[in-house]
């Protein structure tokens, strides 16, 4: 087999028929475009998504789950016997981790952890006049708070020195803060479902780009929240923990729970269904791209079982001047390989321009989400993957054609 | 200085479809060195069957064949492509040349697939066997925008290009006009002139009558296998 010959005549047969081999290059670039168009957004989402869901999570939190499920005394005494309780009071249990601060500073002399925050959060009710919305607060130490979620970098106004320097601070939610119509400086009542109630200043206005946490949550100095609970200092109801790295939190939640008999959550766990999200935008990302390429593959299947028709003749002379059957098939792959080099580099070209159109899309997720156009990635390994499954594609599609082509019986078609 | 270059020994041929039928019936001849021959016979005798048989193309008969010392019967197609690249050349009858390659590709690719020579001396050989059928001219043409005579032509150049033992011709001239057949037949006399082993399959009588030696055939077999008189004066 002599791939300089058969390559010549690959070449000469592709240029003869310029048309149809355009027509077999722009189904491949099609089908390959669409998969970078499509892999690069979905993952875009994908990445989007965790990283605000993990950024505004901690990768563990650890907290008293109160269980109230007991039963009666006179159930546990004569399980079989005919009770009848009317109404049983639950159990006042609190919900404080107890030796939180010494937890708290345990797991932070641990390796592999970033940073802990110890913290008291409770629902509240904002008041500010008329309006009166629910949410929560989390009592913390804003450095270190800073420290798992990089606060500054998401505060809207205000400084966190501030609250620092004024016990009666809040850091509050940027669209809360919105809806409760109160700016920098202004005060707002906050009111406790136990009974407590505070006036508190407004010093700072913060936005993760996630819903559920801009609408709802504020932070206030640890110590106030306590007093507002009427709680002795040592009173924390949560610990979060950061990993340096996201994925042992999961391995490590599990073993403080066993450590310390608290329950813990991992950012998996509490994110279920964005992860769940993701599968389901992987798995249909694959699905059209790979049904874009089949189709593809069909038409190239197509016009090259027709060239081999076209050429038969061409096949039976060849081979009665000495070309074999491997010589022959490499002439017909080699055209199929061509249009599938060719045709995939196209798409990767058009996919990219299409993902960057994508991503300088304006996009309007409104309070919801941060963004202002469309999340995309622009990853190297996309557009490798998209080449290989363009090229295996059209060899797939050539192989057979060519195989029919090698087969050609050159008397039958020379008698005439 | 005579050798045997081909001998067939024994050939039966049938085909099955519609009906079994014997097209060949115990073929025995030899071919010398630098002999031009001519199978004749009438239309379905099974000259062209034998024909493809001997070429290697066809290998399914019963027999034995033998050229240039190298028995063929029996062997695997990749060898039989590449025995027939270098010992064989083909005219044939309707199909001439790969329409979209210049007529100096078309006489180069053999040539280039055998790989004896690099690609320029291939080239500079072409062009002399161009020159030698006098289409010389012609070779950065497209075959496509010649007339069957000049693209038949081109046939018999690329037949020459790898100086085969033998050249094979099925009906060589069947397809051309009266000039063209004249003139390519007169390209054929002018080879075995100068020592070219030719076999053609013809049913055109003046193009028998200008050979040295005449097989005649029917109904798969030989009836007659002289040797033309202008020979026997030689």
């Amino acid at each position: 087999m002599d791939l300089h010959i058969a390559s010549q005549i690959a070449r000469t047969h592709l240029l003869a028929k310029k048309r149809q081999t355009l027509v077999a290059m722009l189904g491949v670039t099609f089908g390959i475009a669409m998969f970078i168009t499509m892999i690069s957004f979905m993952q875009g989402v994908n990445q989007f998504l965790e990283d605000s869901a993990l950024d505004a999570s901690p990768h563990i939190r650890m907290y008293n789950e109160v269980n109230t499920q007991r039963p009666g005394l006179i159930e546990a005494l004569k399980p079989n016997g005919f009770n009848v309780i009317y109404h049983q009071k639950p159990k006042n249990e609190s919900a404080r981790l107890k030796n939180g601060l010494i937890m708290a500073q345990h797991i932070e002399r641990e390796p592999g952890v970033l940073g802990v925050s110890p913290q008291i959060a409770t629902q509240v009710f904002y008041n500010n006049g008329p309006i009166q919305l629910s949410g929560t607060i989390s009592g913390v130490d804003i450095d270190r708070e800073n420290r798992l979620y990089k606060l500054t970098t998401r505060l809207k106004s205000g400084s966190l020195k501030a609250l620092k320097t004024n016990p009666d601070g809040l850091i509050m939610g940027s669209v809360l803060a919105r809806k409760l119509n109160v700016q920098l400086g202004d005060k707002v009542t906050v009111t406790l479902p136990g009974g407590g109630t505070r006036i508190l200043r407004v010093v700072g206005t913060f936005g993760f780009g996630v819903g559920t946490v801009d609408n709802t949550k504020s932070y206030a100095n640890i110590s106030t929240v306590q007093e507002i609970m009427q709680r002795d200092p040592s009173y924390i109801t949560d610990i979060h923990i950061k990993m340096i790295d996201p994925l042992q939190a999961i391995d490590y939640g599990k073993r403080l729970r066993t450590m310390y008999g608290y329950y813990t959550e991992d950012w998996a766990t509490a994110n279920t269904a964005i992860l769940a999200g993701e599968k389901i935008r992987n798995m249909l990302t694959y699905v059209v791209s790979i049904t874009l390429l089949v189709v593809a593959g069909f038409g190239i299947y197509n016009i090259m079982n027709m060239t081999v028709i076209n050429k038969i003749k061409d096949i039976a002379i060849l081979k009665a001047t000495g070309f074999d059957g491997k010589d022959i098939v490499a002439i017909f792959l080699l055209q199929a390989l061509f249009i599938g080099f060719t045709g995939g580099l196209l798409g990767l070209v058009i996919g990219f321009g299409l993902s960057y159109l994508l991503s300088i899309t304006p996009f309007d997720a409104g309070d919801f989400l941060s963004i202002k156009t469309f999340p995309v990635i622009f990853a190297p390994k996309y557009y490798g993957m998209g080449l290989l499954f363009g090229i295996v594609t059209t060899v797939l599609a050539g192989y057979f054609p060519s195989r029919k082509a090698a087969q050609v019986d050159p008397v039958s078609i020379l008698r005439g | 200085m005579m050798s045997t270059v081909l001998s067939a020994r024994h050939l039966n041929k049938y085909f099955y479809d519609p009906d079994k039928f014997q097209v060949l019936k115990d073929i025995t001849f030899d071919v010398q060195s630098g002999e031009f021959l001519a199978i004749v016979g009438k239309s379905g005798c099974g000259k062209s069957t034998l024909l493809y048989l001997l070429s290697t193309m066809d290998t399914d008969y019963d027999g034995q064949v033998e050229m240039a010392g190298t028995t063929l019967t029996g062997r695997n197609q990749d060898f039989l492509a590449r025995f027939r690249n270098e010992h064989l050349g083909f005219v044939f009858q309707f199909h001439f040349l790969l329409p979209e390659f210049s007529v100096l590709q078309n006489v180069m690719l053999p040539g280039l697939k055998l790989g004896k020579y690099p690609e320029k001396v291939v080239e500079e050989r072409a062009m002399e066997k161009l020159r030698l059928i006098g289409m010389a001219d012609y070779a950065r043409k497209p075959a496509s925008k010649l007339s069957g005579g000049q693209q038949q032509r081109v046939a018999i150049a690329r037949a020459l290009i790898n100086d085969p033992t033998i050249i094979m011709g099925d009906e060589p001239t069947g397809n051309l006009d009266r000039a063209n057949s004249e003139n390519v037949f007169a390209i054929f006399r002018d080879l075995a002139a100068k020592g070219q082993t030719i076999i053609a399959v013809t049913h055109d009588p003046d193009f028998a009558a200008g050979t040295d030696r005449v097989i005649e055939m029917s109904d798969g077999m030989i009836i007659n296998g002289h040797e033309t008189k202008d020979r026997q004066a030689n």
